[in-house]
């Protein structure tokens, strides 16, 4: 068992006790139970908040390739990074996780997702003594397949191609000049600002057929 | 609507049969807890909740029966081996046994919520009843059996006790708190991300459930689910007793009424398949203590390791997969594998990748050994080997034509049975009906598959020597190529063999226009059966299916694809 991350098996688990705890807090609330002030604790304070919210982002994978996120956590993994060392340690989660089960344990509907909760906390202990970290799993950025070093970006203007001019000296760019080139397909010139070298009166065109 | 009756209507009649029968189970169990007389004054105490507690429990009684028996390999092999005049399609469903597990599993879980909830419900209620919040007809109810000569009716004797007092000192609520915590550390650990990726744990963790079964027949010793006695209705009028609780004992039209508890049921349901279970482990020890003679090891590039190996009574057949344990590595682990030889060899063969923990230790310690003696070594007694299991490969040589997919490591049931095939079209066996074969291998990279390139190589030469090039024909597809692939095919494109692989076949690059190749082959086979077989992705698997829906005809005259998935 020594490639394993228990943090991920100690998420499954926190995220179920969450659900557990949250539907035993409904049972208590719903069938007016004694001591149902309990219950709704399990139901607002912790499951809910804590326990749901900061497990259901999956953190990524320290030593396989894919790690496999979860529908729409992308929200919720920028809010659990914004609290740096506090969620990104597990000893800290496995604390947390320890002392919030603790008063579900006091009503019958909340004891098992207390004992649920508890195991959860002691996974996330193993996980934490073996060094693991959360890490969240950000979007990719799509990066643009570069052609090989030896290819040249193509031109793009057909010839006679007369010297790039200076950045400030670019117009706006016109049906016939192509829109992020700074010469005129007609004139070949970067036109002055407001008039076309032909003489032509700039809107959009530079030089109007 | 005719191609996927053909595809899918066996799975749809059974899952229809099934989820009928729980319904029927619920239904009825429901309605003998909420109507029975007998439970009139339990009612009177618990509301719906009784008949919502002992509903699921009697379609978990059903299920915790179902769920063992698609995981007895060997049973399932022996009735696939009995059912051998039976259709092609009954034989399928056994391989979705493994999808049928989860699906009851699902049930289960679904159950036991139910179950639990209404339980916790009904605990609440007759502590409250007992300590005398409700009305005096419970009250009175509750205080049955205080006195010498009564049977109880309320399990909770006492007003000072609290619910989780009572939850956790009966039989019932103690065995019900450690099976329900047993099942969710079952489920949590199957979860597909923790299985896929750490099969150890889950097969571990996997192992309370002789916790959960041990349980489960003792969950209801302890008889708390009162009736009235059939004696006591017959003396104690419940339609006019039960306005005059007060008055019971008293007057002579009410005695004070009896009460037994429910015999515990559940044994009756799991015994047997619990049985079933247990021989069918010590089929799998009692196979796995057979010498095995490990005949050849061979590493191959990219770190793959063969294992030729022979075991006395061992028959095979193409497709199938063993269990491999190796003691010095790991005591308790088994590892399912496919086997890549053909069943006319004398020996069966393994190729194994180091994808994990067991199979990495298991490649290093074969190279060790293999360092310090020259050549080849013969360790006996050094694996164990429990199988072989079946899968749907059987069936590949009951067809026509067949199109057979295989995807990166998902290429290895599919050397069984181009061997064999070649094999028996060596010597024109009769079994084989197939006269043409269409392969397609799709890999990112061909790194780690030399071996099978090396194996299409070898039949690629035997087919030229007899002259019978048409008889395979394959595609290989690269799906993982870039810039530098295609520039390298580029300057080599008039060379007669792939630059790639060596082979006559030019290997394609990106995935395969399945529309196009189906066409193709119906064209050329306008008559045929085409059997599809696919070891691979869920995702090609959804694309094939499709297609085969599609092209295939209704007329059983014209050309039908029939789909046929691999699970691991």
């Amino acid at each position: 068992m020594g490639q394993i991350e228990w943090a991920m098996w100690a998420n499954e688990q926190a995220l179920a006790a969450g659900l557990i705890l949250l539907t035993g807090g409904i049972v208590g609330v719903a069938g007016q139970f004694k001591d149902w002030q309990f219950a709704a604790y399990g139901i607002d304070g912790e499951s809910l908040i804590d326990i749901c919210l900061l497990e259901y982002p999956r953190g990524k994978r320290k030593n396989k390739g894919t790690s496999i996120d979860r529908m729409g956590q992308r929200y919720l993994t920028i809010c659990v990074k914004a609290f740096g060392p506090l969620t990104r340690n597990y000893f800290v989660r496995a604390g947390l996780h320890a002392v919030l089960s603790i008063p579900g344990g006091f009503m019958l509907p909340t004891v098992l997702g207390c004992v649920c909760v508890a195991i959860a906390s002691l996974i996330y202990l193993l996980a934490a003594i073996r060094g693991e970290q959360w890490e969240p799993i950000m979007p990719q950025v799509e990066s643009k397949q570069r052609p090989g070093e030896s290819m040249k970006e193509p031109p793009s203007n057909p010839p006679p191609r007369p010297p790039r001019r200076a950045p400030e000296e670019t117009a706006r760019g016109c049906c016939i000049c192509q829109p992020h080139s700074h010469l005129c397909q007609l004139c070949l010139r970067a036109p002055p600002r407001g008039q076309c070298d032909q003489g032509f009166a700039q809107s959009n065109n530079c030089c109007r057929l | 609507m005719g191609n996927w009756v053909v595809n899918h209507g066996l799975s749809a009649l059974i899952l229809v049969v099934w989820m009928g029968i729980n319904i029927f189970i619920f239904v009825y169990f429901y309605l003998f807890y909420d109507l029975g007389p007998q439970f009139f004054y339990t009612r009177h105490l618990l509301g719906p909740a009784l008949a919502w507690a002992r509903a699921p429990a009697a379609v978990l009684n059903f299920n915790c029966l179902l769920i063992l028996l698609p995981v007895c390999r060997n049973l399932l092999s022996f009735i696939r081996g009995s059912c051998a005049c039976f259709r092609r399609s009954m034989r399928k469903q056994l391989d979705k046994n493994l999808s049928f597990h989860k699906l009851v599993a699902y049930m289960i879980g679904l159950m036991t919520a139910v179950h639990t909830i209404a339980h916790l419900l009904n605990l609440e209620w007759l502590n409250n009843s007992r300590q005398g919040d409700y009305d005096n007809l419970s009250t009175e109810l509750s205080e049955i059996g205080d006195h010498s000569n009564e049977t109880f009716l309320n399990p909770i004797r006492s007003p000072s006790m609290t619910p989780s007092y009572v939850a956790f000192t009966t039989i019932a609520g103690i065995t019900g708190v450690i099976i329900t915590l047993s099942l969710i550390l079952i489920i949590t650990s199957s979860m597909e991300v923790i299985r896929r990726s750490y099969y150890e744990v889950f097969w571990y963790t996997h192992h309370l459930f002789i916790i959960f079964f041990a349980g489960l027949v003792f969950h209801g010793a302890g008889r708390i689910v009162r009736s009235q006695t059939k004696d006591s209705m017959y003396e104690h009028n419940v339609t006019y007793c039960k306005d005059r609780p007060l008055d019971w004992g008293k007057i002579q039209e009410c005695p004070m009424p009896q009460f037994a508890g429910g015999a515990p049921g559940t044994w009756m349901w799991v015994l047997g398949p619990m049985v079933l279970y247990v021989f069918e482990r010590i089929l799998r020890l009692y196979r796995s203590l057979q010498k095995v003679i490990l005949r050849k090891t061979v590493i191959h590039p990219s770190n793959v390791l063969e294992l030729q190996m022979q075991k006395k009574n061992f028959s095979m057949e193409v497709g199938q997969y063993v269990f491999l344990n190796c003691p010095s590595i790991s005591q308790l682990e088994w590892h399912p594998f496919t086997m890549t030889s053909a069943p006319e060899e004398d020996f069966f063969s393994v190729h194994i990748r180091s994808m994990g923990d067991w199979t990495r230790d298991l490649i290093s310690k074969v190279k060790w050994i293999l360092k310090g003696e020259k050549g080849e070594f013969h360790a006996h007694g050094e694996i164990a080997v429990d199988g072989p299991f079946g899968t749907a490969s059987e069936d590949v040589f009951d067809y026509e034509v067949s199109m057979l997919v295989g995807c990166g490591i998902g290429v290895t049931p599919f050397a069984s049975i181009l061997k064999s095939i070649w094999y028996k079209f060596k010597e024109s066996n009769q079994k084989l009906r197939t006269k043409k074969i269409y392969f397609y291998w799709l890999c990112r990279e061909t790194h780690a598959f030399e071996w099978f390139a090396d194996l299409l190589h070898s039949l690629e030469g035997e087919m030229e020597e007899r002259g019978m090039l048409n008889f395979l024909s394959y595609k290989l597809f690269l799906t993982g190529w870039d810039h530098s692939h295609a520039a390298h095919v580029m300057v080599h494109f008039d060379k007669d063999t792939d630059v790639v692989t060596g082979l006559k076949q030019k290997t394609h690059y990106g995935r395969p226009n399945w529309e196009k190749e189906f066409e193709d082959i119906r064209n050329a086979h306008p008559t045929s059966t085409v059997g599809v077989f696919l070891c691979g992705p869920q995702a090609l698997g959804k694309t094939l299916e499709s297609c085969c829906a599609r092209y295939s005809d209704v007329d059983p005259r014209k050309a039908r694809f029939y789909f046929n998935k691999e699970n691991f």
